[in-house]
């Protein structure tokens, strides 16, 4: 929830009054209101908040910090079935596990002995 | 620096280290302020790959951590009410309240459902006129004026089985908290960039004159937290303490008006409590008088809930910067992801969540092997404390 996501806007329509727009989170497609940022025209990136729209931002940054986004699993997080990332919540295995069933941590920490940090 | 190269600009990342390295000359300690730079800070190694002189401290910047446990209480009332649709964010279903969280009052039959948006809170309650709809309205600055727009919504679209269980907090109190506080070794600050999408940097400079720290907006990417620090170590090694935003690409200095008018209209300023840390004065938003009617705490007279934390848990001090997550005793035993004692542990964001899932085996001897069964340990009850402020 803390994350706020780039996104591309699709298409723009009036639902209720209000300004909303189909936007696009790296495939994942979700409605996004637009009334604090009005004048956000389809083609254009904006930073994304719980559905909000609350920044205008440049394409190449918002390539770039998806890309970074979906690396990371950080799309999963915001976008992913909740109820199941709560019930998994805490499954990961901590400092002491073989592995947290993802891999990133394991790799990151291994490099880190590699390089003597 | 082999793991450099998981940088998305491997040659950027060095040439901002060598810069930070060739500028500092004695010990500097920043504080991130959000929980989402803390977790790229320990996912990509950050704060191993600077000079020894730059320290970085995590600072209280997760809306899921610092969401006071009576509020949480209050959510897990409301919600076991019948009659009730309990909408929330997905991060809060596992924030334990005093023996419980979210997750658990739907297993026992609530009617817990989860938005992406509070608007989505809204369309419940229009398809559901019968029910009362509650939505959980925590956060920062970011998240608090969508959650306003979804009052005045309710409001223009004369929707009353909707409220709001408000715990919003704001980010410039807490710093001054933070520096006004006799253990502080806060020098700098790196400010959220997704608050100051919202909030611009209006309330800052201010802040960075009187305690005399630099403050520089940063984003969230690993360069982004690079080109933040080199920024303050600059800053800190002239002797300067000005407001520098290296986020111009989401942040601009007046922030989001139309969303700030919003803010206005809909809350007010007020007293918050921050798990872990306690009131600090005028550090959130309630809705203002035009909109109490939406206030979930009167609606449901859950005002009288109080609880205190465990006293185990320091996590108040983690999110001050007083201490790292692993010097407190109960972390990786009494208090791991799965069983988390307090605030830092609570959400994926915070900061002993983001030590213990990445594995800091840098930082000495460990505690025991992390619970692995599926029930929670028992909170200690006793001796309970309430946590002092600054």
């Amino acid at each position: 929830m803390c994350l706020a996501v780039p996104g591309r806007v699709l298409e723009i329509g009036e639902r209720d009054g209000t300004r909303m727009a189909t936007v696009d989170f790296g495939g994942v497609q979700k409605e996004v209101c637009l009334e604090y940022l009005p004048d956000l025209r389809v083609g254009e990136y904006a930073i994304v908040h719980v559905g909000f729209a609350l920044q205008r931002l440049d394409e190449e940054s918002a390539r770039k910090t998806l890309g970074l986004f979906a690396e990371l699993g950080m799309l999963q997080e915001e976008f992913g079935d909740p109820w199941e990332q709560a019930a998994r919540f805490g499954d990961e295995e901590g400092p002491f596990g073989e592995d947290d069933g993802e891999g990133r941590p394991a790799e990151a920490a291994a490099t880190r002995k590699e390089v003597g940090q | 620096m082999k793991y450099i190269e998981e940088f998305q600009d491997p040659a950027l990342a060095r040439r901002l280290l060598d810069d930070i390295r060739a500028t500092v000359t004695r010990p500097w300690a920043l504080m991130e302020v959000c929980g989402g730079q803390t977790h790229t800070i320990i996912r990509h190694g950050i704060d191993q790959l600077l000079p020894d002189e730059v320290e970085l401290i995590h600072g209280p910047g997760c809306p899921v951590c610092v969401t006071p446990l009576e509020v949480i209480d209050k959510a897990l009332e409301i919600a076991s009410r019948p009659g009730v649709i309990f909408c929330s964010f997905g991060d809060m279903l596992r924030v334990p309240g005093t023996g419980r969280d979210l997750f658990q009052v739907r297993g026992e039959g609530g009617d817990v459902r989860v938005v992406y948006s509070p608007l989505d809170a809204l369309k419940t309650a229009r398809q559901n006129p019968d029910r009362e709809v509650v939505f959980f309205g925590i956060g920062f600055e970011t998240t608090a004026p969508p959650n306003a727009m979804a009052v005045y919504q309710a409001r223009k679209l004369g929707i009353t089985n909707f409220s709001l269980l408000v715990s919003h907090v704001r980010v410039p109190p807490a710093i001054e908290a933070i520096m006004r506080s006799p253990s502080c070794r806060v020098q700098g600050f790196l400010a959220a960039g997704h608050v100051c999408s919202v909030m611009g940097t209006a309330e800052y400079p201010e802040l960075a004159d009187r305690h005399r720290v630099p403050i520089v907006v940063t984003g969230f990417e690993p360069l982004d937290i690079l080109e933040g620090v080199r920024r303050a170590v600059r800053q800190l090694e002239r002797g300067e303490h000005t407001v520098e935003n290296a986020y111009p690409r989401a942040v601009r200095p007046e922030g989001n008006p139309a969303a700030l008018a919003m803010l206005a209209d809909v809350f007010e300023v007020t007293d918050r409590a921050w798990r872990g840390i306690g009131t600090i004065p005028d550090s959130g938003w309630r809705l203002s008088e035009r909109f109490r009617e939406y206030d979930a705490e009167h609606r449901f007279r859950v005002t009288g809930i109080t609880t205190r934390e465990p006293a185990a848990c320091r996590s108040g001090e983690v999110l001050q910067g007083l201490i790292k997550p692993h010097e407190c005793e109960a972390f990786g035993t009494l208090c791991t992801p799965r069983s988390p004692l307090g605030a830092t542990m609570v959400s994926s964001e915070g900061a002993c969540a983001a030590y213990y899932l990445y594995r800091r085996l840098d930082l000495g001897p460990g505690p025991a092997r992390p619970a692995t069964t599926p029930d929670r340990p028992t909170v200690p009850t006793a001796p309970l404390e309430a946590s002092p402020v600054a």
